[in-house]
């Protein structure tokens, strides 16, 4: 046999503490689709970054065709003719299809935009894409762009192909169209490596699929002789018992009723398609899903961050027993009305928190419009800094310290510390515990049990499966902006829930 | 092509994000900018005048120090300067780039010297000074809030406009100074109300200057109280820091603009008022003097302290007093300090490139720890 | 009156089309340059130095060399600029320090540099007047076409400039060309839009940026010494040059950043710059009104494209950023 188009062997890569990839090997053939299935930040995206010369490994090694190589830099992989498609298209937005397709390629005879279109033709007819050269980015769709993108690294001569989530944003028809050129493009003989959750997806189009699980690799297997089921527990891992403390609900009413809430980004992708649920006082909501399904565009439309084009968000208010509608109301009307909303997001240095700030003033983010003066109160806010430092044992100098001097574990102490001092009755969390150490995460878990037992109503977005099912009492699933399925963390499996995360679940049937 | 040779696996070095810097260390980094700075500027002073560089130096502390005279100069400079520097200091808190200060000022100057020439005689003081006070404010107010309020609404650039709207104003006052020129036709308003005195700042314990100054001195300190004791400072800061944390806080965005612009246009027409009406006397087109420019460097190389702006805009002043001397003394040009001036602004930017960057090289194999 | 109009207003504009050119191919690369008109100091001082020196070196100036004459200044003209680009360059580049300090900065330096060797030359001669007159380098710079005169008003209003008006026209033409016709100006747009894009896609973001940064200074700078050689006639006075590299960068913001389009904007500006000399029974004071038409309409210009939003007369995307490829 023929050597490997591609080969890696022990690859390691890390960030600081963090290893996103240890000793991962991988083979891709000629003629061959190639899936890599993974949960978030199993290492995935990083592995195919030191294939594409954008992160570069710290051991290991890369064949191509049997040769050990060195990939530097994008150009370098050029060279040896890996094209890879980004999750975020790199394309330059003012610039036609055409432009961005010969953008950074040296090619032969000069520059010559109108013969480049003819070659774009002749490869979109090769393999049946429909593209435009003159259209301008801008005024493209997602699927044109991604369309672009994939011709860009044809264009190229690209034979080993790399798409990372390529139909994440696609609807079910633009996918079918877009398996059926990968399809030809394997016929051509070119290796492709798709990166994706979706588990019909993997067992449809790949021929072999290698599962990454939190940086290391697990194995490969052929899809001729593998099952959903076989994947599934590849790809999570045994279940893992956390000894997480939970609670019984106690007294729960509801608090929070979300219903038939509609959401569109700016480029008109439904990123939140017809969501409905309650969250009740005393209870903890998981909500799990590949990251990006909308998790965040939920927590944002009920904090009053993000514009709905339908639907209510409505607030029983324990002490009025009035309902409120909060959808379209900004975070300081929210707050007028009385709603005691904490939000503890998942950006927390470029949203919950100001990264220049010291703790005090971060403190007052929240707060430092309380009262008639003029003039910033300070008292409290260090107050409550010394407080949280103390009770959630931040490692900090002083509460006069940036927050961005702290480490990852400190710098979410803090946030969810200030959320949780507000009082709130309905407390957000999303991925309260990444990149946190062991304790830094059971604090974390301890915190908002202790919030649950008090009655507050919580919504808490997490990745790691084995975590929403021990702490949460009902985990709500979701995928491509819709709820695919809601389960009752006791009872629930692992492999049920991630069935639903892949859309391989009930979802479909529910379409 | 080097890609052949196997063993050069990583480039040779690479540059990192810092985390953070003691401050103490950043400090001494831009101190030693300072001192390489300093160095540079006297060997080529020295290569121009041939005199030795400590008597260079010696000079320029007598250009800046030499007399009474010289000290007060010395120091009403650097009030004015500094007066537009703590001008221009909220809005580059929030990150809005108003290089239209030197429009800014002069609108304020223009508004005083037309409060003074038309109702100089006609009121009395008190009601002068109002008058004054308030159009001055009005007029920096309004000729910052104009591309404010287009940067809230469309976002247009604020850098460009701002500096358009400079030579405007420049414009406009050439036209005042044509229309109230004495004598008539002469392009030059003279001295205003010279024989009366009417809305000139009166000279405290002799001192001509000694007002304006303290004026300042309040002005810094109540900038450093707005700015780090006030609810409207703290919005300042979470809108320059992070627009996303400010919607996530509630802040209204635009508003926060429009008022800071306000704010820093209003101040500006403040250091008109003080040029017409406590220095100058009198309204030409050069009445900013660049100050309007060079402010922005003090405020940017004082990271926004009012206090440290101080320190830089003494800098940047005995500078400009010690290399004017410089070139009295070795009959060089008058320019030369513009010369000193940017040399060491050069290498003050550079070295915060130090304070913000670690440079990482193969061997330590420590990966960027921050990679997002 | 009509023809000797549109000559000062060419005459005027070709600075102004110097440095907006330069400032066009700088800011491409996503560098805003506010240190353009301390440049086109540093261009004009650079070339009256050069030959100011080979004037002397001269036994008599009948013995001047025209083609030395020109060469001479225009090369040290350039050498200077390149070099005050380099600082730039270096400083926002390499470091990443601030564009709008750095450029102010810049502008400081290079206003005192012409302003101090100018009035160090002017010492130097003992001249009665506060400039230095170089009228025979000037001359050779003026040279026109012999046949420019007998072709009428076609030959006065096309044809009655020198060579480095023409030289103005074509480095716009050509810029116009490089950016929109040619991969390089693919790139370098690319860069300016999109580094992270650029530098995905292979393209050197950094090489890109400092030969964008010191072309558009080598260009920029020969503005200066236009002014001085063909516009003063080779007189240079201290401040002389004044706000033109202002309005020099107004103007392309009046162009929407295409160069061709600031041929026609130059002549425009040239011409609002001087229409008080026109219109008669004007006063002084409302002659001071007219000269802020070119700030007016680059204000107007600025506010019609951004309220537009339409996507090609934008600045480019990533304009005044400076690009560090581990901080995406």
């Amino acid at each position: 046999m023929a050597a490997a188009a591609i080969e890696l062997k022990n690859i390691t890569k890390t960030f600081g503490n963090i290893v996103a990839n240890k000793d991962v090997n991988l083979t891709v053939n000629r003629g061959e689709i190639l899936s890599i299935l993974g949960e978030n930040g199993s290492g995935k995206t990083t592995l195919m970054n030191m294939i594409s010369g954008i992160y570069f490994p710290d051991h290991g090694s890369i064949y191509i065709d049997g040769r050990e190589v060195v990939i530097r830099s994008p150009r370098d992989a050029f060279q040896y003719k890996i094209g890879m498609i980004h999750q975020h298209f790199k394309l330059v937005d003012v610039f036609s299809a055409a432009e961005n397709i010969v953008l950074g390629f040296q090619e032969e005879g000069g520059f010559n935009i109108k013969r480049s279109a003819e070659r774009i033709a002749k490869i979109s007819s090769q393999y049946g894409f429909e593209i435009d050269p003159g259209k301008k980015i801008y005024e493209m769709s997602i699927s044109e762009k991604q369309t672009v993108e994939i011709v860009k690294v044809l264009y190229r001569g690209a034979d080993i192909l790399i798409l990372d989530e390529p139909t994440a944003v696609l609807t079910p028809q633009e996918t079918q169209k877009l398996f059926a050129i990968l399809r030809r493009m394997r016929d051509d003989g070119k290796a492709i490596i798709i990166i994706t959750h979706k588990m019909h997806e993997v067992l449809t189009l790949s021929d072999r699929v290698s599962v990454l699980r939190k940086g290391e690799y697990v194995g490969t297997v052929s899809t001729a002789q593998t099952s959903e089921a076989e994947l599934t527990e590849m790809m999570v891992g045994k279940k893992i018992s956390l000894n997480i403390h939970r609670s019984e609900p106690k007294d729960s009413v509801d608090r929070l009723e979300v219903s038939h809430i509609n959401c569109v980004s700016r480029d008109g992708v439904k990123l939140l398609n017809d969501i409905s649920f309650r969250v009740r006082s005393g209870e903890i909501l998981g909500i799990a899903g590949i990251a990006g399904s909308g998790q965040r565009e939920l927590l944002e439309a009920i904090a009053g961050l993000q514009h709905l084009q339908s639907g209510e968000i409505r607030y029983h208010n324990p002490k009025t027993g009035q309902i409120d509608n909060l959808r379209d109301k900004t975070p300081l009307q929210i707050r007028d009305l009385g709603v005691r909303l904490s939000f503890v997001p998942e950006d927390r240095l470029g949203m919950g928190l100001v990264g220049n700030m010291n703790i005090v003033d971060n403190m007052m983010l929240r707060s430092y419009r309380k009262g008639k003066s003029f003039f910033l109160e300070r008292k409290a806010p260090k107050d409550l800094a010394e407080r949280i430092i103390e009770e959630l044992e931040v490692a900090t100098p002083d509460a006069n310290t940036p927050v961005r001097r702290l480490s990852g574990g400190n710098v979410q102490k803090v946030l969810v510390g200030r959320e949780i001092a507000a009082a709130p009755t309905v407390l957000m969390v999303a991925y309260p515990v990444r990149g946190l150490d062991i304790n830094s995460s059971y604090m974390i878990y301890n915190l908002l049990n202790e919030q649950k037992e008090k009655g507050v109503a919580i919504i808490f977005v997490g990745e790691d499966l084995d975590v929403l099912m021990e702490l949460c009492d009902r985990v709500m699933v979701i995928g491509s902006g819709r709820i695919t399925g809601t389960v009752d963390a006791r009872q629930a499996t692992k492999e049920q829930i991630g069935r639903l995360m892949t859309g391989s679940g009930r979802g479909d049937e529910n379409e | 092509m080097s890609k052949k040779t196997t063993n050069v696996r990583e480039p040779l070095f690479h540059i990192v994000k810092r985390g953070s810097m003691v401050w103490w260390r950043s400090w001494l980094v831009r101190l030693l900018a300072v001192l390489a700075a300093l160095v540079v500027c006297a060997l080529i002073t020295v290569g121009l005048t041939g005199e030795n560089p400590l008597g260079v130096y010696v000079t320029m502390f007598d250009g800046a120090f030499g007399t009474k005279r010289r000290i007060w100069g010395m120091l009403q400079n650097v009030a004015m300067l500094l007066c537009v520097a703590l001008a221009v200091t909220p809005a580059f808190k929030m990150k809005f780039w108003n290089i239209g200060a030197e429009g800014q000022v002069l609108i304020g100057g223009l508004a005083t010297a037309a409060c003074m020439i038309l109702f100089g005689d006609k009121v009395p003081t008190v009601a002068l000074f109002a008058m004054m006070i308030v159009a001055s404010i009005v007029g920096g107010a309004l000729w910052a809030v104009i591309p404010a309020y287009f940067r809230a609404k469309w976002n247009t650039n604020e850098t460009l406009f701002t500096l358009m709207m400079n030579y405007i104003a420049i414009q406009l006052v050439s036209y005042f100074t044509y229309l109230w020129s004495v004598p008539k036709g002469s392009g030059q308003i003279g001295v205003i109300n010279g024989t009366t005195k009417a809305g000139w700042l009166p000279a405290l314990f002799g001192h001509p200057y000694l007002l304006n100054i303290l004026i300042v001195v309040a002005l810094t300190i109540l900038m450093y109280i707005y700015l780090n004791y006030t609810k409207h400072g703290y919005e300042i800061e979470v809108v320059g820091e992070s627009e996303n944390t400010a919607r996530y806080i509630g802040v209204n965005i635009k508003k926060v603009i429009i008022r800071t612009m306000i704010i820093s246009g209003g101040l500006c027409g403040i250091s008109g008022l003080l040029l017409v009406s406590g220095t100058d006397h009198t309204l030409t087109r050069d009445l900013a003097a660049g100050r309007g420019f060079t402010a922005i460097m003090v405020s940017w190389l004082a990271k926004f302290n009012p206090f440290y702006m101080v320190l830089t805009s003494f800098l940047i002043v005995f500078l400009q007093k010690g290399a004017v001397e410089i070139s009295t003394i070795y009959s060089l040009n008058a320019s030369f300090a513009d010369i000193l001036t940017g040399i060491i602004i050069f290498f003050i930017i550079g070295s915060e490139f130090f304070v913000n960057y670690s440079i990482k090289f193969r061997e330590t194999k420590k990966e960027a720890a921050k990679s997002c | 009156m009509l023809i000797a109009f549109i000559q000062r207003a060419v005459v005027q504009g070709i600075p102004l089309l110097f440095g907006s050119t330069g400032e066009i191919i700088t800011e491409k690369s996503g560098n805003l340059n506010l240190g353009i008109p301390g440049i086109m100091y540093v261009g004009g001082i650079c070339g009256v130095i050069g030959s100011f020196l080979y004037e002397r070196s001269l036994p008599g100036l009948d013995a001047m060399n025209p083609f030395l004459a020109v060469l001479i200044p225009l090369l040290c003209c350039m050498a200077g600029s390149l070099l005050v680009g380099l600082i730039y360059g270096f400083l926002t580049i390499t470091l990443r320090a601030n564009q709008n300090v750095t450029g102010l900065a810049l502008t400081t330096f290079g206003v005192g540099f012409g302003n101090f060797f100018g009035g160090s030359l002017i010492k130097l001669v003992q001249s009665d007047m506060p400039s230095i007159a170089l009228t025979a380098t000037s001359n050779c710079f003026r040279t026109k076409l012999p046949f420019a005169d007998s072709l009428g008003w076609f030959g006065q209003v096309f044809l009655s400039y020198s060579f480095l008006a023409y030289t103005a026209i074509i480095l716009a033409l050509a810029a116009s060309f490089v950016l929109n016709r040619t991969r390089v100006g693919l790139q370098l747009r690319a860069v300016g839009e999109s580094p992270t894009t650029a530098d995905a896609a292979g393209i050197n973001v950094n090489t890109y940026k400092y030969a964008a940064t010191c072309i558009g200074s080598v260009v920029a700078g020969l503005g200066g010494l236009y002014y001085v050689m063909d516009y003063a006639n080779g007189v240079w006075s201290n401040d002389g040059f004044g706000d033109r590299g202002w309005l020099a960068i107004a103007l392309v913001i009046f162009a929407v950043w295409k160069p061709n389009m600031s041929i026609l904007g130059s002549i425009l500006f040239g011409g609002l710059f001087i229409v008080h000399n026109y219109i008669p029974n004007l006063s002084v004071g409302t002659q001071e009104l007219f000269k802020m038409l070119p700030y007016v309409v680059t204000i107007l210009v600025l506010l019609v494209v951004s309220m537009r939003k339409k996507r090609e007369s934008q600045p480019p995307a990533s304009l005044g950023l400076s690009y560090f490829r581990e901080e995406r």
